[in-house]
This record gives C-alpha cells, sequence and structure tokens, in this order.
C-alpha cells in the first residue's frame, strides 16, 4: 500500500541546551501497526530519559490520527510538553486529548468466592431452577386440563407439526443407530454364550436388554439430543427477537401454545420411535445371530414371545413415553430462561441438552427400582 | 459472465486513499436474489469528503446497495470499486486493508452482545495484534468520550443499553480504527428526535474533524437534510437522481415529489436553511438511457 510511510522518530541534540525530537512519517492506526513499528517507537521512547525535557517537533508527520497521537501523549505523561511545535491541522488533536483530560476505567469490582459461597451460590441456583421446573410442570398439567375440556380448539397443527419433526424426521437416525448396536450387543454376547454352550439363550439376552432398556434409552437420548436441543434454541431464539412478548402482548400463552405442544407431541411420538428403535436394533441382533451363530431368523422371532413377557415390552413403551415428556419440559424450561444475548444461547442449549440426558438416565433407575420385580 | 464483468471494471489500480479518485465506483451495478432483480444497471460515484444519503421506497435495495459497497453481497453483474479496488475481485490481503480503512455502523447496532462496551470497541483494535494495551484503553476512552459515551458505561453489556446509547457504542466501534469512510444504515432510526439530533451533531463533528467520507441510508428527512452534501434517490432499480438536496428536490418524478414535497417533507424543508444554488449540479438519468 503506497499511502503510508514508517513512523519515524529522530533525535538531533543540535541546540546547545536542549535536544529536539522530530517525529515524521505517517502516524496513522495502520502505519503504527504495520511490522514492529510500535516497538521500535517503545524503545526510542526508552532511551529518551525525560520525555518532556526534550523540544518536540511534529511539524514534519504527513498524516496523524487519534492513535498516533495518543501514542505521543502517552510518551509525554499525558500532558502537553512545554516545547512543542504543531502543524495547525494537528492542533485539533491535541486539543481534543487535552480538554477531554484524563479517563479513567473503572475496573469492575471482582467477586471473590470462597468455596463455601460458590457452594451456596450453586445450591440457590438448583432450588430456583427446581422451582421453576415445578411452576412449569403446573402451567403444563393446567393447560392439558384446558386441552382436555376443549380439544377442539387445542394447538392441533402446532403438535402435529412436532410430531413431524420429532417423531418422524427421527425415524432414520434411531434406525441406523438401534440397527448398528443389535449387531454389536449380538456379536459381542455371542461369542461369550458360546463359552458356555448358551447359545440360544441369546434371544433371551437381546430381547430383555433391547425391549426393556436399551430401546427406551437410545431413543432419549437421540431425541433429547435432536430435538431438545432444537426446542431450546427456538424458544431462546424467540426471546431474543421478542417473539415471546409478541405473544404475551397477543395474550397467547405460552404454556399452551409452545410448551404443551412440545411435550404431547414427544409424548406421541416417542413410545413410537421405541417400537422402531426396538424393531430395528433386534433385526440388527437377528443379522448377527445368524451369522455369528447360525440362528435362524425364524427360531428368534418363534422363540422371543417366551423369552420376554409382555410386561416388558409395556414398560418399554411406558418409558418411552415419560422420557418423551421430561425430554421436553427440560428443553422447554431452559429454552424459556434463556437471555437475550447469544452467549447465553449457547450455554442454554448445550446445558439443556446435558440435562435432559441426565434427567433421562435418572428416570430410568427410577424404573428399574420401581418395576423391579415386574416382568420376569 | 465473468469475462465480461472483469473487463467492465478495467484493470485494478492501487489502493489509493488521497482523495485523487472517487471512493466508490459502481458501474452497471446489478443484484439478483434469485429471480428477483434489485439493482439493474446502476451507477453511482461517491467522492472524497462528502456526506451522501441513499433515500428511495421500502424494498428498493438501499441497505443491499450498502451491503454491496461493503462486499457482503456480490453483484451479478457490473461492478463496485472501493478506494479503486474492485472488491467482488480482490484478494484477502486488499481486503483485509479496505476493511481496516471503512467503519460500518449497522441498523441495529451489531454490538457483540457477549462482550462489554469495551470490549466491542477495542475489538478491532486489538485484531491489529500491534498496539499495546495502555494505548488500547486510552484510545478507546477516548473514542467512547467523542461519542458521548463516558467511561462509567465502559463495562455495561449491550443489553444494558438504551437503543441511543447502543447506536454510539457502535459508532464508536466504527470509529474504532479512524476510517476513512464510514456507512450508516438508518443512523437515527429509534431514536427520539433529540437523540437524532445530537446524533446528528455527533456525524457533522466527527465529519469535519476526521475528514470522512460518508455513505448514508436514512427515511429521517431531518437527518437527510441537516447531513447530507448529496443525496442519491433510488427508484426503478436504479439511481433516479443525484445531487445537492435543494436540487434533487425539483427533480420531477412522482416518486421524488412524494417523498420530499409531502407534508413532512415540506416542513423539514422549511427548516433546511441553506443558501439557494445554482441547479447545474444536478443529474438525472433519463428512461431512453436504459
Amino acid at each position: 500500500m503506497p499511502l503510508s510511510q514508517e513512523p519515524t522518530l529522530t533525535l538531533s541534540p543540535d541546540d546547545a541546551h536542549r535536544p529536539s525530537v522530530s517525529a515524521g512519517g505517517t502516524w496513522q492506526v495502520h502505519a503504527l501497526a504495520q511490522g514492529g513499528a510500535m516497538d521500535t517507537i517503545a524503545s526510542f521512547l526508552k532511551t529518551l530519559k525525560d520525555a518532556r525535557s526534550v523540544a518536540w517537533d511534529l511539524s514534519a508527520i504527513d498524516s496523524l490520527d487519534h492513535i498516533g497521537a495518543q501514542v505521543l501523549w502517552n510518551a509525554w505523561g499525558k500532558s502537553r510538553p512545554p516545547a512543542l511545535r504543531l502543524a495547525p491541522e494537528q492542533e485539533e488533536f491535541f486539543r481534543r486529548l487535552e480538554t477531554t483530560g484524563k479517563l479513567e476505567l473503572h475496573r469492575p469490582r471482582k467477586q471473590r468466592l470462597t468455596v463455601v459461597m460458590k457452594l451456596g451460590f450453586s445450591m440457590l441456583s438448583f432450588f430456583e431452577h427446581l422451582a421453576a421446573f415445578t411452576q412449569l410442570v403446573g402451567q403444563v398439567t393446567q393447560d392439558t386440563w384446558r386441552f382436555a375440556r376443549n380439544p377442539l380448539r387445542g394447538p392441533w397443527r402446532e403438535i402435529s407439526a412436532n410430531i413431524f419433526h420429532a417423531g418422524f424426521q427421527a425415524l432414520g437416525i434411531t434406525a441406523l443407530v438401534g440397527f448398528l448396536i443389535g449387531v454389536v450387543l449380538s456379536y459381542l454376547s455371542a461369542q461369550q454364550l458360546r463359552n458356555f454352550g448358551g447359545d440360544i439363550y441369546l434371544v433371551n439376552l437381546l430381547g430383555m436388554s433391547i425391549i426393556r432398556e436399551l430401546g427406551p434409552l437410545l431413543a432419549a437420548i437421540l431425541v433429547a439430543g435432536r430435538s431438545g436441543s432444537s426446542i431450546t434454541a427456538q424458544l431462546g431464539v424467540m426471546r431474543v427477537t421478542e417473539e415471546l412478548d409478541a405473544m404475551l402482548v397477543m395474550g397467547i400463552s405460552h404454556g399452551f401454545r409452545l410448551v404443551l405442544p412440545k411435550v404431547v407431541a414427544l409424548a406421541v411420538s416417542m413410545p413410537l420411535l421405541v417400537i422402531w428403535t426396538d424393531m430395528m436394533a433386534l433385526i440388527g441382533g437377528m443379522v448377527s445371530a445368524k451369522i455369528e451363530l447360525n440362528l435362524s431368523a425364524q427360531y428368534f422371532l418363534q422363540k422371543l414371545p417366551d423369552a420376554v413377557p409382555l410386561a416388558n415390552y409395556m414398560i418399554g413403551l411406558g418409558k418411552g413415553a415419560v422420557f418423551g415428556i421430561l425430554i421436553a419440559l427440560v428443553s422447554c424450561h431452559f429454552g424459556l430462561r434463556i437471555q437475550p444475548n447469544t452467549e447465553s444461547l449457547g450455554r442454554g442449549t448445550t446445558t439443556s441438552v446435558v440435562t435432559a440426558i441426565t434427567v433421562v438416565i435418572l428416570a430410568d433407575a427410577v424404573f428399574a427400582i420401581v418395576f423391579n420385580g415386574v416382568g420376569f | 459472465m465473468d469475462d465480461a464483468r472483469v473487463s467492465s471494471c478495467g484493470a485494478d489500480g492501487e489502493l489509493t486513499l488521497d482523495g485523487s479518485v472517487p471512493v466508490v465506483e459502481i458501474t452497471g451495478l446489478w443484484t439478483k436474489f434469485g429471480r428477483t432483480v434489485v439493482h439493474q444497471d446502476l451507477n453511482l460515484t461517491i467522492e472524497n469528503g462528502e456526506i451522501l444519503s441513499i433515500v428511495g421506497g421500502s424494498g428498493t435495495g438501499k441497505t443491499v446497495l450498502l451491503r454491496q459497497m461493503l462486499g457482503l453481497e456480490r453483484p451479478a453483474r457490473g461492478c463496485v470499486r472501493v478506494f479503486n479496488e474492485d472488491i467482488s475481485l480482490a484478494d484477502a490481503k486488499h481486503l483485509q486493508q479496505l476493511r481496516n480503512h471503512w467503519g460500518m455502523l449497522f441498523q441495529e447496532g451489531a454490538l457483540y452482545s457477549a462482550l462489554t462496551v469495551f470490549e466491542n470497541i477495542a475489538q478491532p483494535m486489538l485484531e491489529l495484534h500491534a498496539l499495546p494495551p495502555d494505548l488500547i484503553r486510552d484510545a478507546v476512552l477516548l473514542k467512547m468520550n467523542m461519542v458521548g459515551l463516558g467511561p462509567e458505561q465502559a463495562n455495561k453489556m449491550p443489553s444494558d443499553l438504551s437503543g441511543g446509547m447502543v447506536k454510539r457504542a457502535a459508532l464508536a466501534r466504527a470509529l474504532a480504527l479512524e476510517p476513512k469512510l464510514l456507512f450508516l444504515d438508518e443512523p437515527t432510526a429509534g431514536l427520539d428526535p433529540d437523540r437524532s439530533e445530537s446524533f446528528v451533531s455527533l456525524i457533522k463533528s466527527l465529519h469535519r474533524e476526521l475528514g470522512l467520507t460518508v455513505v448514508m441510508v436514512t427515511h429521517d428527512l431531518d437527518t437527510l437534510f441537516a447531513l447530507s452534501t448529496r443525496i442519491a434517490v433510488l427508484a426503478e432499480k436504479h439511481v433516479i437522481a443525484i445531487g445537492p438536496t435543494r436540487e434533487v428536490v425539483r427533480v420531477d418524478h412522482p416518486f421524488i415529489k412524494k417523498f420530499f414535497l409531502g407534508a413532512r417533507g415540506q416542513r423539514a424543508l422549511e427548516a433546511l436553511d441553506a443558501p439557494e444554488g445554482a441547479y447545474a449540479g444536478v443529474y438525472q438519468h433519463s428512461e431512453s438511457e436504459l
């Protein structure tokens, strides 16, 4: 770029009693930022013992800007040196610096938290989340009651759109993951069972683990990652763009139009996804069993109803519905709490997915305890 | 098509900032979004040191024209030269140099919401990786002072600021690297009259002090008349008239009549206290030129 010459400072000790420094070149931010210009200037200024005692001549500078002026101003200790020669158009910059005076940046007081205080804050925040979540559950219960009393005026369009997005569009990924897990599980179990000569128990092992445990859990984790994040992000963006406020102003309840449809949609589509995932995982298991143990698909299917009592299937479906409701509630909870800025949006979405998956696994543990004698 | 674009722009010159060439030169610009044509054979030249306002009805592509000048949209045909550099053909290094010499004030401020006001304004300076921290601190505070923000606002987050404050902080950020060219998109939209007034005088004093070239899109007639040295009117997909305010107002075109000579326009015009000039500088594209 031809426009800038390097900013220079030259010391000439010609005057008998007072050395003088003359500045030249371009003293604009882009020239200063090029190469090592700032370093050269800083080391030159260091060699001057007292920058204010020398005479300064800036009239040779071909162009100056506020940042260039600020560099010199700081070198002078933020006041005009006694001997200073300026070109007329440079006067403006230094006059501004002079009239502005010293500007102090107030550093915000850093909060030093002790471990106990941090623990206290996180406890408080946990209880706050718990209270808000309880409120949300209450709201949804009320809205469900309102929906049940007058189903014709319910948010059907929203529900069907949500079923499409969270359910139908998740078929591909759940099928793929389910199938692969089925193959892996069957393959690994077959090797162990063969050691004990218990090949035929593969059906019991696969059927029980997939239908009762893995199918619902896999589907839930995938849906939490897929739909949970999208629900949180959607509500968060609606907060940022003030759409949530617009709905309130028009008297459209967030609970009835946004939260309830998502809860209903996931409660409906999750059990269906569980059936689908179970099916795919069992097919994967069958394929692997055929290859590894030469167990025919016919035998597998014949043996399955005996090996897995129907109660397990029902527990799996129930788990699906409960997981779906929990995922929807958790994602809505975090979505509605997002502050109108980008950082909060990102953090909220992450927290939402992590919490949703954790809550699903916790609920799974509760199911295991509650139904511990059922279905064997 | 690509060859045509290269040849229509002529040879690439050196980046010039000394004012010998127009700051922005748009020739034969076409902008298309899918099948919608926004600009059709649009020509516009912006001279060094002027304040040019672009006016036009909603949806006539004023903001898109600004975005073309900033290289945020690609021309379908024609070329946009800023500081004598064709921005759709410039390589990364030249583009970065260009970007360091212009500042843009977005309509909604576009402050980084995760950073404080101070960090927002310091961001362009930090990107240079050459300035010492204490210099950046002083320079940011000076910029804030110039736009009328006290140091007590420095640690606030953008979401804690009022609309006027956001505009000021965004202006300070746009001015951070001492640009030669400043783009303003609706600078006074959403400000109360008092604040728009002070914003106008702020731009005026900065223009005088820093020798800026200002390109502004605005609907606000008071701002328009108070600031512009020239006005470009966008209608029918191109610039229908360009020239000093008083002359553009006289141009006989239905849009101009409606825009400037309605009740609001009359009031603003009466308030405009400018000496009557000759009508020589006005340039009106006639239909036949298309």
